[in-house]
C-alpha cells in the first residue's frame, strides 16, 4: 500500500449542483462520519489533492472551471462524480445549458450516483477511489512516470 | 611615510586634471586609470602598513598649516558667497560663525601647537582608506558609464562633467585627509572640503530641487562644523595645552580632558553621518546622479561621520555623553527602518537604510566598548560594500526600466538576470544571517547588553524591533525582485561595460569581505583596538561562532547547485488562479469579457509607518536627546575651564 | 561553558535532532490534531497521520511553476535544520536566532517567486508575522543571558535555577507569540491547516508534491525546536517541570486555535509588539531592580 491511500486530500467543486449533495460531502467532515479518521482532508486547492469530488452537473459556464481544477492537480489523482448530476447530469440533463455528467469533459474514476448521495455512500465511494489512487500510483512506479 | 601625501595629492591632481579634460574617450581613459592607481595604492598602503600599528608622518613646515589655514578661508568664503548669492542667510551666517570661531581660535590661540605628527595611519585609517580607495574609485569608473547614459536621457540637465569629475576626486582626497589627519585642525579643513563637495554634487543637476536639496545639506552640515569650530576653539584656547589639537593625544588624554571636544566633534559626526534630526540632508541628496548617492552612502560623507565618532568611542565609554549618542542613533536606527517600510522608491529605501545602519555604528560608538568598537567598525566596513553595489544596481535598473520604483522591478530576475542577482546579494549583504551586517548585528547585541545600565537593555529593545523591521523592508523588496508572473526573455544587454565591472567587482567584494571576515577581524580590527584600549582584547567573537558563520555561507553558496537538479522531471504549471475560466497566464476574467491582468504589490503600511509621522517622532525625541546632550556638555563646562 | 563545536555532547545533541525531531514534531503534531478533533467531537486521525500526509507527498508528481521554487524551499529545510542542530548542539543562542530567521525569508521567498496572487499575498503576511515576533524572540535571547550570563544555550541550560523565575514577563510573551509560530489561530493569516479559502493556501498555494513535503518536515523541525526554546527558561534546574508547563502550554495553544477565529494582520503586528513592550522589555528592565 501506498501512503497516498493513508492521506487522501480532497478538493470538493460544486459544478451545478442543487447543494444536496454538497451538504452531504460536508456531512462527512461532521463528528458523525468524522472522515479525518482516515486522513482525509478537505483542501481548497487542486495543487495539493488527490482526490477531485465532484457535485453537480456540468454547464457550458463551469466546463473550463473544472479543466482546470483537475490540470492542476498532481498525479497520481482520481475523480469521483457524487451525485447523479455529476454522473448523468441527474434531472437537469436535458437543460439548454448542461451538457451532461464530469465524465463527458474529464476521466472519472468513481461514480457514487444517488439524489442525494448518502454520506455512507460517499466514503464508500472514495475509499473505492483510493484503490485505484494505489493501482495508478503502483502504475506510474512501473511505467516511470505520471503520464 | 610618503604614501599618504601620495593618497591624499593624487586625487586632487587628478581632478584639477578632470576640469581640463574635455569630455571623450580620453578623460574617460584617465578617469579608469586614476581610480586604477588609487584604488591600488590604498591597497599597496594596507601591505606596507600590515602589523605595524600606528605610525606618524611629520610634515613640520608653518608653510603648510598656513596654506591649510587660508584654503579653509577660501572654502569658508566660497560657502558663504554661494550662500549670499542664492539668498540662504542661514547658511551664511552659520559659515561665518564657524569661520569666525576658527580665526578666533588660532588668533588667540593660548597654547603653542608646533608642527608635529600631522598624519598618521593605523589600522582604522587603512580599513577606511581602503573603502575609499577600491570602494570610491569603483564608483568613479562606474560614473563613467553612468554620466554618459544620464546625460542622453536628461536632456534638460546641463553637461557638467568636467565639474562633475572634478568633484568626485576632490571628495576621494578630502576623504584620505579625514582619516589620516592627526592634526585636528586639518581634520576640520579636509571636513569641510567634503561638506562643499557633497553640495556641489547633490546640486548637480542645478534646477530647482537640487539646489534647495543641496543648500539643506550644506545648512545641516555647517551646523555640525560649527560645533566642530567648537572643539578647536576648546582645544586652543580653553585647555591649556597645545598637545591636545593632535588626534592620538586627545584620544590618550582620557574622558577626563577630551569628553568636551569629544563631544563637539561627535555632534558635528551626527550631522554629517545623517542622524535624526539631521537626516534629511541624505534623503533628500538623492536627486543627485546615482553615482553621487553611491558614493554619499557608501564610501565618503557620511563614513567620514562616523569615522570620527568611532574615533572618540573610547573616550564615551561608560559615560552619559556617550549614552546620549548611542540613545540618538539608536532612535535613528529604529524610525529610520520603520520609515523605509513605507517607501516604494528604492533609492529612498536604500537612503533610510544607510541612516538606520549609521544610526547601529553611532550606538555602537556611543557605548565605546572593545565589543561595540570592534561591531561598528565591522559594520562600516559590511555596509559600504553592499550599500554601494546596491545603489549602483539599482542605477543601472533605473536607466533601463526608467524607474527606480521598487514595484517596478517586478520579476527583474527574469529580465535582467545578472544585475538582479548581484541586487540579491547586496540585500542578503544587508541583513541575512551568515552575511556581513548580520554579523556586526550580532556583535552590536553582545556590545549593548554590557552597556550602562539600564541604557543598554534600551538599546536592545530598539534594536529587537529594529531588526525585525529590516527583514521587512529587505525581504519583501528580494520577493519583488524574484516575483515572476510570466516569463520573458532577458535583456542582451543590461548595462554598459563600467557598469557591469564595477557591480561585478562589488559582488565580488560583497561575498569576499564575508568569507574573509575572520581575517579582517584577527588581523585589523583587533589590532586596532588592542592599540586603543591599552592592552588585551577579550576574545570579541569565539572560533566557533565563526566557524559556524563560515559554514553557514558556504552552505548558501553551494545550495544554488541544487537548482540543476530541480530543473528535471519537474511538470511546470501555471499559477493556481482560483480556477477561472476563458483567461489563459495570471489574469482573472471580469464581467462583460473583460479580461484583467493580476497587479501584485507590497505592502507598505503607511498607516503604521507613514513617512511624516514617524520623521517628526523621530526629530522631536533626537533633538530633547540632543538638548540634554547640550545640557550635559554645558555642566561639565565650568569645571574643565578651571 | 563554553560551546564547542565539535565536543561529544554537542555532537550528539544535534545528531538526535537531525534524526529524530521529525518523528517527535510528528507525533506532537499528530497528538495536537487528535486534541483538536476530541474538542470538536470527532475521533480524529491517527496519532501518525502527520508523518503519512508527508510521506504521501514524496510519492505525488513534481509539479511546479517555476523550477527555482524549490531551491528556496530546499534552504528553507536545510536551514531549518542547521537552526535546529545549532541550536540542540548549544551554539550562541543569537547565531540560532538568525539562522530562523534566514530560513524563513526562504520559505517567503519561495512562495514570492511563484508569482501567484495568493502566494503572494500569503508571502507578505508571513513577512508580517516574522517582524510581529522577531523583537519578542531577541528579548527573550537578551533575557535568558542576563539570568545565565550565557549566549551558548549549551550554557544556559545549565543555569543553577529556572530562569522563568525571574523571567516571568518574557516567558509569557513567548507563549504569545508562539501562537503565530505554530502558525495557529487566531495568527494563522499566512497558511493554515484549517479551511480558511479566501487566500487558498496563502503561503503555500503553488507548492505541491515533494515541495510541500519539504515544507512540511521543515515545520516539524520547527516544532521541536520551538518547544525546545520554550524549554531554556526552565532547563536542567527543573526540568520535569519544564516539559509539563510545555505541554501545558502545548494544550493551551491547541485550545486557543480551536476557540478563537483568524484576526486581521493589523491586530497580530500591534498586539504581538505590544505584548513585547509590556512583557518583554519591561521584564528586561525589572531585571535590574532585582
Amino acid at each position: 500500500m501506498s501512503y497516498l491511500t493513508k492521506s487522501p486530500w480532497i478538493i470538493h467543486y460544486d459544478a451545478s449542483s442543487c447543494n444536496g449533495c454538497d451538504i452531504e460531502v460536508l456531512a462527512c467532515l461532521t463528528p458523525l462520519y468524522d472522515v479525518e479518521r482516515f486522513g482525509i482532508i478537505n483542501t481548497g486547492n487542486p495543487k495539493h489533492a488527490d482526490i477531485f469530488v465532484v457535485t453537480g452537473s456540468v454547464n457550458e459556464q463551469n466546463k473550463e472551471v473544472i479543466k482546470n481544477i483537475y490540470n492542476q492537480m498532481p498525479k497520481p489523482n482520481v475523480v469521483v462524480g457524487v451525485g447523479i448530476c455529476a454522473c448523468s447530469g441527474g434531472v437537469f440533463r436535458e437543460c439548454y445549458n448542461v451538457s451532461g455528467g464530469v465524465g463527458e469533459l474529464i476521466p472519472v474514476d468513481v461514480y457514487v450516483p444517488g439524489c442525494a448521495a448518502r454520506p455512507e455512500q460517499i466514503i464508500d465511494g472514495i475509499v473505492k477511489a483510493l484503490g485505484i489512487l494505489d493501482k495508478k500510483y503502483k502504475d506510474s512506479k512501473k511505467g516511470g512516470d505520471f503520464k | 611615510m610618503d604614501l599618504l601625501i601620495f593618497l591624499i595629492l593624487f586625487p586632487l591632481i587628478a581632478a584639477i586634471l578632470m576640469l581640463l579634460l574635455p569630455n571623450g574617450e580620453i578623460r574617460d581613459a584617465i578617469v579608469k586609470i586614476a581610480a586604477l592607481i588609487i584604488a591600488v595604492s590604498s591597497v599597496y598602503l594596507f601591505i606596507e602598513t600590515f602589523g605595524k600599528g600606528i605610525s606618524y608622518v611629520t610634515i613640520g613646515s608653518e608653510t603648510v598649516g598656513m596654506a591649510i589655514l587660508l584654503c579653509e578661508l577660501v572654502v569658508a568664503i566660497f560657502i558663504i558667497a554661494i550662500s549670499l548669492k542664492f539668498r540662504k542667510y542661514i547658511v551664511a551666517a552659520l559659515a561665518i560663525v564657524q569661520t569666525a570661531i576658527l580665526v578666533y581660535a588660532e588668533e588667540f590661540a593660548s597654547v603653542e601647537t608646533g608642527f608635529l605628527n600631522e598624519l598618521f595611519v593605523d589600522e582604522f585609517s587603512v580599513i577606511m582608506a581602503l573603502i575609499i580607495g577600491i570602494i570610491g574609485s569603483l564608483i568613479c569608473v562606474y560614473s563613467v558609464g553612468y554620466m554618459k547614459g544620464y546625460h542622453e536621457k536628461h536632456a534638460d540637465v546641463k553637461d557638467n562633467r568636467k565639474l562633475f569629475f572634478f568633484v568626485m576626486f576632490l571628495f576621494l582626497s578630502a576623504m584620505f585627509g579625514v582619516v589620516f589627519s592627526n592634526h585636528i585642525v586639518w581634520l576640520f579643513f579636509f571636513w569641510e572640503i567634503t561638506t562643499l563637495c557633497s553640495f556641489l554634487l547633490i546640486g548637480y543637476a542645478m534646477d530647482e530641487i537640487a539646489w534647495k536639496n543641496a543648500f539643506w545639506a550644506l545648512l545641516l552640515n555647517t551646523i555640525g562644523g560649527v560645533g566642530f569650530s567648537g572643539a578647536i576653539l576648546f582645544i586652543l584656547v580653553y585647555s591649556g595645552n597645545g598637545d591636545f589639537i593632535y588626534l592620538n593625544n586627545l584620544i590618550a588624554a582620557g574622558p577626563v580632558f577630551a569628553m568636551i571636544p569629544a563631544a563637539l566633534i561627535a555632534f558635528a559626526g551626527l550631522t554629517k553621518s545623517a542622524q535624526m534630526p539631521f537626516s534629511s540632508w541624505l534623503v533628500g541628496a538623492m536627486v543627485a546622479p546615482t553615482p553621487v548617492s553611491a558614493l554619499l552612502h557608501s564610501s565618503t560623507m557620511v563614513k567620514a561621520g562616523v569615522y570620527v565618532i568611532v574615533r572618540f568611542a573610547p573616550i564615551f565609554e561608560l559615560s552619559y555623553i556617550g549614552v546620549l549618542i548611542s540613545l540618538v542613533g539608536g532612535v535613528t536606527f529604529l524610525l529610520a527602518s520603520a520609515i523605509a517600510i513605507g517607501q516604494s522608491n528604492a533609492k529612498k529605501v536604500l537612503a533610510y537604510s544607510t541612516i538606520a545602519n549609521l544610526g547601529l555604528v553611532v550606538a555602537c560608538a556611543g557605548i565605546g566598548t572593545q565589543e561595540a568598537v570592534w561591531a561598528a567598525i565591522l559594520l562600516i566596513i559590511f555596509h559600504a560594500v553592499a550599500k554601494s553595489l546596491l545603489f549602483l544596481a539599482v542605477g543601472s535598473v533605473e536607466h533601463q526600466k526608467k524607474s527606480r520604483d521598487i514595484e517596478d522591478m517586478s520579476g527583474l530576475i527574469s529580465t535582467m538576470p545578472k544585475v538582479a542577482v548581484m541586487m540579491l546579494i547586496g540585500i542578503a549583504g544587508m541583513f541575512l544571517a551568515p552575511f556581513g551586517m548580520l554579523i556586526s548585528k550580532w556583535a552590536t547585541i553582545h556590545a549593548f547588553v554590557n552597556a550602562l545600565p539600564p541604557f543598554g537593555m534600551l538599546l536592545i529593545a530598539m534594536i529587537a524591533y529594529g531588526s525585525g523591521i529590516t527583514v521587512f523592508f529587505w525581504a519583501k523588496w528580494m520577493g519583488k525582485l524574484i516575483e515572476v508572473k510570466k516569463k520573458s526573455s532577458p535583456l542582451k544587454k543590461e548595462a554598459t561595460s563600467p557598469e557591469m565591472f564595477t557591480l561585478y567587482c562589488l559582488t565580488g567584494l560583497t561575498v569576499i569581505t564575508c568569507l574573509l571576515f575572520p581575517l579582517i577581524s584577527g588581523f585589523m580590527i583587533e589590532p586596532y583596538i588592542v592599540e586603543v584600549y591599552n592592552g588585551t582584547v577579550s576574545q570579541l567573537l569565539s572560533l566557533n561562532n565563526m566557524l559556524i558563520m563560515l559554514m553557514m555561507l558556504v552552505l548558501i553558496l553551494l545550495l544554488p547547485l541544487s537548482l540543476g537538479h530541480f530543473s528535471k522531471g519537474r511538470t511546470v504549471v501555471g499559477q493556481y488562479m482560483g480556477a477561472r475560466p476563458g483567461v489563459s497566464g495570471v489574469s482573472f476574467a471580469g464581467s462583460m469579457g473583460v479580461t484583467k491582468e493580476v497587479e501584485l504589490s507590497n505592502y507598505y503600511m503607511e498607516e503604521f509607518f507613514g513617512e511624516e509621522k514617524l520623521s517628526k517622532t523621530g526629530v522631536i525625541l533626537t533633538i530633547i536627546l540632543l538638548i540634554v546632550f547640550a545640557a550635559v556638555i554645558i555642566l561639565n563646562l565650568p569645571g574643565m575651564v578651571m | 561553558m563554553t560551546f564547542e563545536f565539535f565536543t561529544n555532547s554537542s555532537f550528539i545533541g544535534a545528531v538526535l535532532f537531525i534524526l529524530f525531531a521529525p518523528l517527535i514534531g510528528g507525533i506532537v503534531m499528530g497528538i495536537d490534531r487528535k486534541i483538536t478533533a476530541r474538542m470538536q467531537g470527532r475521533v480524529g486521525p491517527p496519532v501518525l497521520q502527520p508523518i503519512y500526509d508527508i510521506l504521501k507527498l514524496f510519492e505525488k508528481e513534481n509539479m511546479v511553476v517555476y523550477e527555482s521554487q524549490n531551491f528556496w524551499i530546499l534552504s528553507y529545510l536545510i536551514f531549518i535544520v542547521v537552526t535546529g542542530v545549532l541550536f540542540f548542539a548549544g551554539s550562541d543562542i543569537l547565531l540560532v536566532i538568525f539562522a530562523l530567521t534566514l530560513a524563513h525569508v526562504f520559505l517567503i521567498l519561495g512562495a514570492y517567486s511563484t508569482g501567484s496572487p495568493y502566494a503572494h499575498v500569503g508571502a507578505e503576511r508571513e513577512l508580517i508575522q516574522l517582524m510581529a515576533v522577531e523583537p519578542m524572540i531577541i528579548i527573550a535571547a537578551v533575557g535568558l543571558y542576563q539570568v545565565t550570563n550565557s549566549f551558548d544555550t549549551a550554557g544556559i541550560i545549565q543555569s543553577t535555577f529556572a530562569p522563568v523565575i525571574v523571567l516571568p514577563g518574557i516567558f509569557l510573551g513567548m507563549v504569545y507569540i508562539l501562537t503565530m509560530k505554530l502558525r495557529k489561530s487566531p495568527f494563522d493569516l499566512s497558511t493554515s491547516h484549517h479551511a480558511h479559502q479566501e487566500l487558498v493556501k496563502g503561503l503555500t498555494t503553488e507548492f505541491s508534491g515533494s515541495t510541500l513535503g519539504m515544507t512540511e518536515i521543515a515545520h516539524l523541525y520547527e516544532l521541536v525546536f520551538l518547544l525546545g526554546f520554550l524549554f531554556l527558561f526552565f532547563g536542567t534546574a527543573a526540568p520535569l517541570i519544564g516539559i509539563a508547563v510545555i505541554l501545558i502550554v502545548y494544550f493551551l495553544e491547541v485550545f486557543v486555535d480551536n476557540a478563537t477565529s483568524r484576526v486581521k494582520w493589523q491586530f497580530a503586528l500591534k498586539s504581538c509588539w505590544i505584548v513585547t513592550a509590556v512583557l518583554g522589555v519591561l521584564n528586561l528592565l525589572a531585571l535590574y531592580l532585582i
